[in-house]
């Protein structure tokens, strides 16, 4: 077993408290023990300083994506920081989410995101095949299976550039969350989106804003589940999306074999 | 201990746009980053120019690019009336003799096309060069953002074209590598530095070809059902592979490149004697 | 008080995890106008930390599965305490409930020839849990979430707003359930975001928080489990049932402290992972009871064959339900046989390839990696029992999930209690969710429309603003309308009253129980009551975690009397409860349920006394009850011999 962290020591914190009207970093010194996460310091923070410091939790494992906040300006989620990967002399900045609205010190609005999950159409269940009745391979379901790890912590919502500097993209872009959600159904075996009419790939980049995204890689960068978003979801789905609009001989083939638009086999 | 149960007013502040909007977080820093985040942009972009400066001067320079039996790749092959004459070689006089500049921008155009709109090259340049974003976190300095939307840069989603291009040219260059097994009088059996200096170099060439994001989508990522295709998905599986190191091999084949071409013109200008080894 | 923002509904969810949305699809797909009301964001309810997978009888990977068997199975789990009808309605419907999972969406693991693939678990008698590698709660919750979304689509498409007959209000919290009467007629809640108080109003109310592990110190639970919506159910005037069985699931991260009783799933066992004491033994097969001697192997070599063999060999020990296990690790490191940081070994990386290792269990491999530092492909990992379960709960009825005496209000989930009997198995969980859920959506909204118009409860204006004090009360705790005996003296911290309760459950109405501290326990907890009474906050009511924890305290509370109680009145082992003073299972005790109600029902009713009355006195009482005989036709599924070890002298004679 190793020990991951020094022993006992006190750090310095800036935490960012306010609310929509205003705030600002404010400092605290606060006790850090063995193997804790940064999670932790702020329950600490709350238990013996400031009681009413407002943070969003759940789990505390890494598994339901409550606590993602910003530390040292970087998107993380607050329960799988560990303190052992700070200097014991290192100041440690911890903010909200920077692309959302901010409701109380380290709680932000993050309905946006909420919004955008319905604007996916959802998964069409293929007609005629009774419950019980699905047959899939496991080698296709995996690449949805990948997307399906997503904890929904929105740290790619919040990193996107496309968002986070620009307030006035949140209406045409759906953010990487929610094109990889395309990719899952659009990949998803027994979707059956194209026979009731929906072509997926090309709404993707004419309703959800797939041609905004420039495949910066930050959304996968600060995946906690390392879910290779770009390479695996964004980017084929731009492939899907050329197939269909930027590929004259695909369009050609479909014209002439009168294959209805939407297949890929 | 609270007197009331609402919560107090704040002073007002300025709003300004994206991270400094008016509904975030009150915090003016355009980022609170303490790593050397612009140390990988700034290499990609030094890396980048770098190799910018040096194929405009070699694309050019319409000399010392051949060097028997050796072909600088950024000739080859050699579409003009003005080439030199390769024996053997990939010389074919498509453009006739009206084309006065060097042969080189004649084929150059697709390698620097697929390079271009590759996926990996997108992310650095935006990246490096026009700092959108200049890192993860690190508010961009732009104003409006239309990504990959309009003109020009829609133009990125025909990548898969320049893909197809791609491929002959490093079917040429491959039959180059395969012409360097002669010696300087084309007697076949020969082999030296600049046989493993074009090997390595066509390696890597096709690894960055193959491991290219529309490649793996034309093999089999754009199949809905792999168990119905066994050979697309194991193709699709490689080709996936070889993805995960796209970045890796954008760098070194792009450096292969230059430092093949740069033996050539070291051979061709009487700098450098080839060694041989057989 | 009476301009509080009021909505009306049909059916009112409380709980947005698998129990809670499964019934709000229900309720929504039957008509009713459904909303959802929970503390957490929408998606992130406990239910996504549940890892091994749904249990469920489709015989997938071994065609000898059946219902007959998985009822059989979860009865010898709960050691016949079980409410046999959920028992069986549950192993029923199961399968049904997880292949409708597919047609939203859900995309499980699959066998080779593209069936839902099965996993083994503790106490499945054969393969069971259906299973997404080691993430199955996740995709239950995203696969409801995008089923819900999906409804708010259809209606979006026929009515413009997405949300006119399905609606989640997410962060917000329930406070009480009101009454018309004895009936329901709907919920106080808070919204946490701006800490404004509303009003749902309702015929009928489900109630589907889960569980209480927030008591406990050592937990795997999340925030959440504090116990709400037993509390609710107390309050409205419904009884808890057999709330002394708390599981502890044998395998929890011991180290590091920050992270102590995070789960590490069973799925580690069922796929080969063995449990190792300091001297490196496996000392499962000294520990296998007397009841389960034919079922498990009594060699290692056994054991092992019968991974690749389960036909023709018995299944190794590790594998036995959960509270045994639990026990044997407790004993191992009483014994000293344990780690340095006070767990027992498990270990898979000497049984498997690293590569089927984090294949087969990504998120175990992650979360130690991430959290711990160990990799355990290479090292064995440090366990240790945590508190997991509540088997206890709501007392319902079997088929419509509706409580006792509370016309109009359900309970499905770990909330409700009976189905598991005295433990749990693993597995069982997920699919009880799906079950009970669906059939308390269904006959909430039935009661609903029996309860439209003229017929509809109307809420008592009494009860909204004693709640509204009530939920006011932390900020003035100081101030000059506290108890006389009170003033002067500064508030109490809620945290601190929070870490004391904690401490006080798991160090005396832990794993292992004895008369004298569950004695001390109630004593404490009175004390933690009455300081609790004058627990303070600061700031202001938008987003206050002091306040709002200073609220869950009176269920947190509340439950764990209901526990200490329940515990001190059984005077038996078995299950999730264990008295070393009575450390035999009795089968006198066998058809006794033990019902939990509040001494002072008024109590309810008017909340937010200021000054209680002989604050020492407890606020629950106990009542003995008998269960019901089980049908003969399911105790037909057993051998004469296995019933004489459970049933009591004049069951059998029946």
């Amino acid at each position: 077993m190793t020990t991951s962290a020094s022993a006992k020591y006190v750090a310095d914190f800036k935490v960012w408290r306010g609310n929509q009207e205003g705030g600002g970093l404010e400092d605290y010194r606060v006790a850090v023990n063995e193997g804790e996460v940064v999670l932790d310091i702020i329950h600490r923070l709350q238990a013996t300083q400031v009681p009413d410091l407002a943070v969003r939790w759940n789990c505390k494992a890494g598994k339901c994506g409550s606590c993602s906040a910003e530390i040292n300006g970087r998107p993380r989620l607050l329960c799988m920081t560990r303190m052992s990967t700070f200097t014991p002399s290192e100041t440690i900045t911890v903010t909200p989410l920077r692309a959302f609205p901010v409701v109380r010190d380290l709680v932000t609005d993050v309905s946006f995101n909420y919004a955008k999950a319905r604007e996916v159409p959802a998964f069409v269940p293929p007609e005629g095949v009774e419950p019980g009745a699905y047959r899939m391979q496991q080698m296709d379901v995996e690449r949805s299976q990948e997307f399906r790890k997503c904890i929904e912590c929105f740290l790619c919502q919040d990193t996107c550039h496309v968002v986070r500097d620009h307030e006035e993209n949140k209406e045409s872009f759906a953010g990487p969350r929610f094109l990889m959600r395309i990719a899952e159904l659009d990949m998803h075996p027994l979707d059956a989106a194209h026979e009731a009419g929906l072509d997926r790939k090309r709404t993707a980049q004419e309703e959800h804003g797939l041609g905004l995204c420039n495949i910066t890689k930050c959304c996968t960068e600060v995946c906690p589940e390392n879910i290779r978003i770009t390479d695996n979801a964004l980017i084929p789905l731009k492939e899907r999306a050329a197939d269909r609009k930027y590929d004259p001989l695909v369009w050609l083939g479909n014209r002439i074999r009168r294959r209805p638009a939407g297949r890929t086999e | 201990m609270a007197t009331g149960t609402d919560p107090a007013a704040r002073s007002p502040r300025t709003p300004g746009t994206g991270v400094r909007g008016a509904s975030r977080a009150a915090i003016s820093a355009r980022h609170l980053r303490t790593d050397r985040w612009w140390l990988s942009p700034a290499l990609t972009a030094a890396g980048l120019f770098a190799f910018v400066v040096y194929s405009t001067w070699r694309a050019f320079a319409n000399g010392d690019y051949y060097a028997a039996p050796y072909v600088s790749p950024f000739y080859s092959p050699c579409l003009a009336e003005n080439c030199i004459p390769m024996k053997g070689g990939p010389n074919w006089e498509i453009f006739g003799s009206w084309w006065g500049l060097s042969p080189a921008l004649l084929i150059l155009i697709f390698p620097l096309g697929f390079r271009l709109t590759c996926y990996y090259y997108r992310k650095a340049y935006y990246r490096g060069f026009w700092a959108s974003p200049p890192a993860c976190a690190v508010a961009e300095p732009h104003k409006k953002y239309s990504g990959e939307t309009r003109f020009p840069l829609v133009l990125q989603n025909i990548h898969r074209y320049f893909f197809y291009a791609a491929v002959p040219v490093a079917g040429i260059l491959t039959y180059d590598t395969a012409l360097a097994f002669r010696d300087e009088n084309y007697e076949w059996g020969h082999m030296g530095l600049g046989t493993l200096v074009l090997l390595v170099n066509i390696a890597l060439i096709w690894a960055y070809t193959l491991s290219c994001h529309s490649c793996r989508h034309i093999v089999g990522g754009r199949l809905k059902h792999f168990s119905k295709h066994p050979v697309r998905y194991r193709l699709w599986g490689w080709v996936g592979r070889l993805n995960d190191r796209h970045m890796h091999l954008a760098w070194a084949s792009l450096i292969s490149v230059a430092a093949s071409d740069f033996y050539v013109y070291l051979l061709a200008s009487g700098a450098f004697e080839d060694p041989r080894f057989f | 008080m009476t301009q509080l923002e009021r909505q009306e509904w049909d059916v009112v969810v409380v709980g947005a995890g698998g129990a809670g949305l499964r019934a709000a699809i229900e309720a929504r797909e039957q008509g009713a106008r459904t909303a959802v009301i929970c503390k957490s964001l929408f998606g992130k309810a406990h239910t996504v930390m549940a890892e091994g997978g749904i249990a469920a009888s489709m015989g997938n990977v071994n065609s000898k599965d059946n219902w007959q068997v998985h009822f059989r199975d979860t009865m010898r789990g709960g050691k016949f305490l079980n409410q046999w009808r959920m028992a069986e309605l549950h192993a029923r419907e199961a399968p049904d409930r997880v292949w409708e999972l597919e047609t939203w969406g859900a995309l499980f693991d699959r066998t080779p020839d593209g069936r839902i693939s099965q996993r083994n678990f503790g106490g499945h008698e054969y393969p069971r849990l259906a299973h997404v590698g080691d993430r199955t709660g996740l995709e239950l919750i995203r696969t409801l979430q995008q089923k819900i979304v999906a409804l708010q689509q259809e209606d979006f498409r026929q009515s413009g707003d997405y949300e006119a007959r399905l609606k989640v209000y997410q962060e917000c919290t329930v406070t009480r359930v009101l009454l018309d009467e004895e009936r329901v007629a709907g919920t106080f809640c808070y919204e946490r975001e701006s800490g404004r108080f509303f009003v749902l109003e309702a015929p009928s109310v489900v109630i589907a928080t889960g569980g209480i592990g927030k008591s406990f110190k050592v937990t795997s639970n999340s925030w959440e489990y504090t116990g709400d919506g037993h509390a609710l159910a107390l309050l409205a005037g419904a009884p808890l049932l057999n709330m002394e069985f708390v599981q502890f699931h044998p395998t929890g991260m011991v180290w590091p402290p920050s992270v102590k009783g995070i789960l590490v799933t069973e799925s580690v066992r069922g796929d080969g992972g063995v449990l190792r004491n300091s001297e490196g033994k496996r000392f499962m097969f000294d520990y296998v009871p007397d009841v389960f001697k034919d079922k498990y192997a009594l060699t290692e070599e056994e054991g092992d064959r019968w991974y690749e063999d389960p036909d023709s060999n018995r299944r190794p020990p590790e594998l036995l339900p959960r509270d045994e296990v639990a026990r044997a690790i407790n004993s191992e490191v009483k014994a000293g046989r344990g780690t340095p940081h006070g767990g027992v070994y498990l270990d898979v990386s000497t049984r498997m390839p690293a590569e089927t290792i984090r294949r087969r269990l990504p998120s175990m491999y992650h979360q130690f990696k991430e959290l711990a530092d160990v990799d355990i492909t290479a090292e064995a990992m440090e366990v240790g029992p945590t508190c997991h379960y509540v088997m206890g709960g709501i007392a319902v009825d079997s088929d419509t999930a509706a409580t006792r005496g509370v016309p109009g209000l359900y309970a499905a989930g770990e909330v409700a209690g009976g189905m598991h009997g005295s433990n749990r198995l693993g597995g069982n969980s997920l699919s009880d969710l799906l079950v009970f859920g669906r059939r308390a959506g269904l006959h909430a909204a039935q009661h609903a429309f029996e309860h439209a118009g003229a017929l509809r409860p109307r809420v008592d204006e009494a009860q909204v603003d004693a709640a509204a004090a009530e939920a006011l009360r932390p900020f003035s705790a100081e101030g000059p309308e506290a108890g006389a005996a009170e003033t002067g003296r500064p508030p109490e911290n809620p945290y601190t009253l929070h870490q004391e309760l904690q401490q006080t459950m798991n160090d005396l109405v832990g794993i292992i129980r004895k008369e004298g501290e569950m004695a001390r326990a109630l004593e404490k907890l009175a004390e933690l009551r009455v300081r609790a009474r004058r627990a303070g906050v600061e700031g202001h009511r938008q987003f206050n975690p002091g306040w709002h924890l200073a609220l869950d305290l009176r269920n947190m509370l509340l439950v764990s009397e209901c526990i200490a109680r329940a515990a001190l009145e059984r005077t038996e082992s078995r299950g999730g409860h264990t008295r070393e003073d009575f450390p035999a299972m009795e089968r006198s005790w066998r058809p006794v349920n033990l019902l939990c109600r509040l001494t002072d029902p008024a109590a309810g009713a008017v909340a937010a006394d200021p000054a209680p009355v002989d604050p020492a006195r407890g606020q629950i009482e106990l009542t003995s009850t008998t269960t019901e005989p089980i049908r003969p036709d399911l105790l037909a599924l057993f051998e004469k011999e296995e019933l004489v070890k459970y049933l009591a002298e004049e069951e059998l004679h029946e």
